[in-house]
């Protein structure tokens, strides 16, 4: 009924589920709350999904290579705690590359893994993310770090500036975005990815250096999760130990929820921002309602499950699940 | 199915190496550490193990199945904060200790119902388990928040906390529930026709459907499995601790998960069994007691954790090269 509609109404539509799916979200939450659409709400919306996004957009290429990575979260931990720990010590201009050296080579050992090894992704990355966990904790001692001098130092522009009044981590989120999806249509290396998560043994056979595309997406990753890093550690001008605790989870959620199939070989960088967007909106609309804190992770429980199962309906053309 | 008979121990260990492992590990903790050679700390290491070691039961089978289950956490502490919660519901003022009875059938019935959900949607959407228990990962560990409304719940009845303190001879309870559930699960693996359409499903699901296995609601009831186990296990905890906290289990999934792989169960499906699990149970449960009493900083044991899982992969790889690692899904 519902999927005979689908087609007939438009496969435009059905294909643009997401967006259908944001656009109601944003309907209902207006009508709710008249706090909702305003100009300092919306922007702060943004704001606060700047680091959750950037992750995202690394992990989306991830999967759309056909893999995950779960160790996302405890990469972010290290990045933050090492950019802010060495901030004071050797100053933000050294601090900064030496902390995105060090988490590429964590991305790098994940693609060595996963890449080169072809070990498989979901427990290399669950490994990886208990490893890092523990060198965040030797390295800190267990202790949080901070940043002495919070006034005088430059590095508080990218949580806290703003250029032209936009917000910068508003401003690096969307020019990230504008880059990965501008690669992954138009250059050869994202045509690369689509075909090694497509149908890897197809890509080799075309000539296609599997392993080191699969290397490459671990080491954008690792890059976005430095980006994070940076975003978060200005803001918060210091860092708990385990800050990114839980994060790889809301990454993959807004993974999911922008239509990137965790098979590999389909997904968008701009419905990642979609799902990204509507994830950051539903908690803000719920709050704004009066709603407590935790509602917003039943309603995401709700919202993956149905966007993915009108995903996968839509794909094969029935509405339940032939198994037996 | 061999004969137990043809097989040498030898044999045997090369198709287990966890358990050569676990005779290492033993060796090299009762040689470093004074105190881990000790009829006591064996009851400890049973005890602290048992949590972790109910859920990797459930998580063979579902594994086998080809599925996998992340919501076992969040079910885990939602089944806790109900067995605690329900006691001192006013209904049951006047039970007397009987009040534990309701509060932990509810418990249970909660985590059979849970994981009757999750497997409810696999089976009708077609939606990846991977998904599924992702989402519900966050969605019931949301429910517990809201029900205990981001506070503690303490047992008020002494007879409950007590529970974990009982032991018949030398044995703790809490060890031999563990150990009768691996028992139970065992045999069920390998000698029903449940287990052998379980590994039937995860081998190859075409072929299952028809041999004419209703493949649906058998991973329904693997799922329900998990949930009973995963509740039971909050249960057994939540005595241990004589309350029940929202936090809860947080990152057992991983664990849990751990274990299962360390025992040479298949993420792909199809291969695995009880007895390896628990030898990855007791893998884990050794090397944490045995690093916790030579005293290394808990720092250290997330980093060898991570690497043994990572290397154990790697040996796998280099073991079994017919085996593609690639992830189902």
């Amino acid at each position: 009924m519902l999927l005979n509609r689908l087609k007939a109404g438009g496969p435009a539509i059905a294909k643009q589920g997401i967006l259908v799916a944001f656009i109601l979200f944003m309907i209902v939450f207006s009508l709710m709350s008249d706090r909702f659409m305003t100009g300092d709400n919306i922007m702060s919306v943004f704001r606060q999904s700047a680091i959750i996004g950037v992750m995202a957009l690394g992990v989306t290429i991830v999967v759309i290579g056909g893999n995950l990575d779960l160790s996302v979260g405890s990469m972010l931990s290290f990045a933050t705690v090492l950019v802010v720990d060495l901030h004071d010590k050797i100053g933000p201009e050294l601090a900064i590359p030496v902390m995105v050296l060090a988490t590429l080579c964590l991305g790098a050992i994940n693609g060595f893994l996963i890449g080169i090894l072809r070990l498989n992704s979901l427990i290399v990355t669950l490994g990886m993310l208990s490893a890092i966990q523990g060198l965040v904790l030797i390295y800190s001692g267990g202790q949080n770090v901070d940043i002495a001098d919070q006034r005088g130092t430059w590095f508080a522009f990218f949580g806290r500036g703003s250029v032209f009044g936009i917000a910068a981590p508003i401003l690096i989120f969307a020019l990230l975005a504008i880059v990965f999806h501008v690669i992954m249509k138009t250059m050869p290396f994202g045509r690369k990815v689509y075909a090694v998560g497509g149908n890897p043994t197809a890509s080799v056979f075309s000539g296609i250096p599997r392993s080191r595309v699969v290397f490459m997406t671990y080491l954008i990753s690792a890059l976005c999760v430095s980006v994070a890093a940076i975003i978060l550690g200005s803001r918060v001008m210091g860092s708990q130990n385990n800050v990114g605790q839980g994060y790889e989870l809301q990454v993959l959620a807004a993974v999911i929820l922008g239509g990137t199939s965790l098979l590999g070989g389909a997904g968008s960088i701009l419905k990642t921002v979609l799902g990204v967007l509507m994830l950051a909106f539903i908690q803000n609309g719920l709050i704004l309602m009066g709603q407590p804190y935790y509602t917003q992770w039943l309603v995401t429980w709700a919202v993956i499950i149905v966007a993915v199962w009108l995903d996968v309906a839509a794909k094969r053309g029935r509405l339940f699940s032939p198994i037996a | 199915m061999s004969n137990l008979t043809d097989i040498t121990p030898l044999r045997w260990l090369m198709r287990n190496p966890i358990w050569g492992f676990v005779v290492i590990v033993f060796i090299f903790f009762s040689l470093m550490s004074d105190h881990f050679f000790d009829y006591r700390n064996f009851q400890n290491i049973l005890v602290q193990a048992s949590t972790i070691g109910l859920i990797a039961l459930g998580m063979t089978l579902v594994m086998i199945n080809g599925n996998i289950d992340l919501s076992v956490g969040a079910t885990l502490a939602l089944a806790a904060a109900f067995a605690v919660d329900v006691q001192s519901w006013a209904m049951f003022a006047t039970w007397g200790s009987w009040q534990i009875l309701p509060a932990v059938s509810l418990a249970l019935l909660v985590g059979i119902a849970l994981g009757a959900f999750n497997g409810f949607i696999v089976w009708k959407t077609g939606v990846d388990a991977f998904i599924v228990t992702l989402g519900a990962m966050l969605g019931i560990r949301g429910l517990v928040f809201v029900y205990t409304g981001e506070s503690s719940f303490y047992a008020m009845n002494f007879a409950y906390s007590d529970f974990s303190a009982l032991s018949v001879g030398p044995f703790p309870v809490l060890a031999l529930i563990f150990l009768f559930c691996t028992l139970i699960v065992h045999l069920l693996l390998s000698r029903s026709v449940h287990g052998r359409n379980t590994y039937a499903v995860g081998g190859n699901r075409e072929a299952a459907v028809n041999a004419g296995i209703r493949v649906g609601p058998h991973m329904m009831i693997n799922f329900m499995i998990i949930g009973f186990l995963a509740a039971l296990s909050g249960v057994l905890l939540s005595t241990q601790m004589g309350a029940a906290t929202p936090n809860l289990g947080r990152d057992y999934e991983l664990w849990v998960i751990t274990a299962v792989v360390l025992g040479g169960t298949k993420l792909t499906g199809g291969k695995g069994d009880i007895v390896g699990t628990l030898g990855g149970v007791l893998a884990i449960g050794i090397l944490r007691n045995g690093m916790n009493l030579m005293q290394v900083p808990a720092f250290y044991v997330y980093v060898i954790l991570g690497s043994i899982l990572i290397a154990v992969l790697i040996l796998d790889k280099r073991f079994n090269r017919a085996t593609d690692g690639g992830l189902r899904l």
